[in-house]
């Protein structure tokens, strides 16, 4: 029962990111962290900025995302997420340079400012620095 | 130039391919919710007596395309004065530095512009528009959005395209009778909410990944226009020094003979 595997795919609307079997997958719901295992009930919820964690065999992978939606069906686990990066390949430098224009834009909080829109960059920029130092 | 051209539209058709698994996937869940939810409502279904318009206007940043941006051009001309006529008025949001300049010179009133976007494409770009007009929807600053682009139907077909995108026009869920209902997180309501804005990136992206095809589809043609031309130029033009070398060599030939005739007599 413990070691059933799955099919899990996670869809980027630039591309189809990952698909395999896997015995977990753990995701940033917008109402906590949640771990889906083989056999688990119909269940639809939705993302946010987190750190998805998938396990094929023995070593975990893991995915930065800036949020979307989870499906669970009998026939297999979809992640919709408007944009996800393996652990490896994120660019903390890039990430870094966001976070600091991020920042600066907050702190200077000129009256034209987007804020909810500073804030979310604030936020990816955060969660793509800490997933990558999860690794 | 139609190498160049050839290569980027190929790039930008497989673009277009890879985003088949998730908008069909967002396709089915959204369907799906409609399906469940009586009666949806939500700020972006909500249908209001037109006065403000935001045309969004997508066209390339550079020419030698034929008449891939003037097309665009000339129709959202026509559906900015549609809407004066009627008594609304016009905002634009310019995608594309040749959209931008031309409505900037005539006075029009442009809400914001996205230049040079198209070389490196981001999903993160088609989100930044959205936000900007769904904010001004749900604020009540403007009561209707549409999108002015070329549609890429083929290599050699592309035509303009004039969508709505807000208020959102739910489509009609399909017939799905076998589907067991999920456990949903949070309510059905949140969740629809979420996937309404999802489905509108959405749109939007495949609005610019649309023009950037038929942009590099109408650069190809273009070019091989512009090549096809310049060999029908060169080849009459060595017909032409042909017949002057020729018409030179007669003359001189005649000279000759009659100069040699006048000695003989």
């Amino acid at each position: 029962m413990l070691n059933r595997s799955f099919r899990l795919e996670i869809r980027t609307p630039e591309k189809l990111l990952y698909e395999g079997e896997v015995t977990s997958v753990r995701a940033p719901g917008v109402e906590g962290n949640f771990e889906i295992l083989a056999g688990h009930i119909p269940f639809l919820t939705a993302l946010e900025v987190g750190e998805i964690r998938i396990r094929e065999g023995d070593t975990p992978q893991l995915l930065s995302t800036s949020g979307g939606v989870f499906e669970v069906l009998r026939t297999g686990v979809t992640a919709l997420v408007e944009t996800a990066e393996w652990a490896s390949e994120i660019d903390v430098a890039r990430a870094e340079t966001a976070l600091e224009r991020a920042q600066a834009y907050l702190a200077a909080n000129e009256p034209d400012l987007n804020v909810p829109r500073a804030e979310a960059a604030r936020a990816r920029a955060q969660n793509r620095i800490k997933v990558a130092s999860n690794l | 130039m139609r190498v160049v051209a050839a290569a980027r539209l190929r790039r930008a058709q497989e673009n277009i391919t890879a985003t088949r698994p998730y908008a069909e996937k967002l396709d089915t869940i959204l369907g799906h919710l409609i399906s469940q939810i009586e009666n949806p409502t939500h700020p972006l279904l909500e249908r209001r007596e037109v006065k403000h318009v935001c045309l969004i206007s997508v066209s390339g940043d550079r020419g030698l395309c034929g008449s891939f941006n003037s097309n665009v051009l000339r129709t959202t001309t026509q559906r900015a004065e549609h809407y004066r006529e009627n008594g609304a008025d016009v905002t634009l949001i310019c995608i594309g530095r040749r959209t931008h300049e031309h409505f900037s010179r005539r006075g029009y009133d442009i809400t914001d512009a996205y230049v040079n976007i198209f070389r490196q494409l981001e999903f993160q770009t088609a989100v930044d528009v959205v936000h900007e007009f769904e904010q001004l929807y749900v604020d009540r600053q403007i009561d209707r959005v549409e999108v002015i682009y070329n549609n890429f139907k083929s290599a050699i077909l592309q035509t303009v395209l004039v969508e709505q995108l807000l208020p959102l026009v739910p489509e009609e869920p399909e017939g799905d009778e076998l589907f067991l209902d999920y456990v949903y997180e949070p309510g059905q309501e949140a969740l629809f909410e979420m996937l309404l804005s999802q489905d509108l990136n959405m749109q939007m992206w495949k609005v610019l990944l649309d023009s950037n095809a038929a942009e590099q589809a109408a650069r190809m043609a273009a070019m091989e226009n512009a090549t096809q031309k310049a060999n029908e130029l060169i080849d009459e033009l060595i017909l032409q020094r042909n017949r002057a070398r020729q018409t030179q060599i007669t003359t001189e030939i005649s000279e000759i003979v009659s100069g040699a005739a006048a000695l003989e007599g």
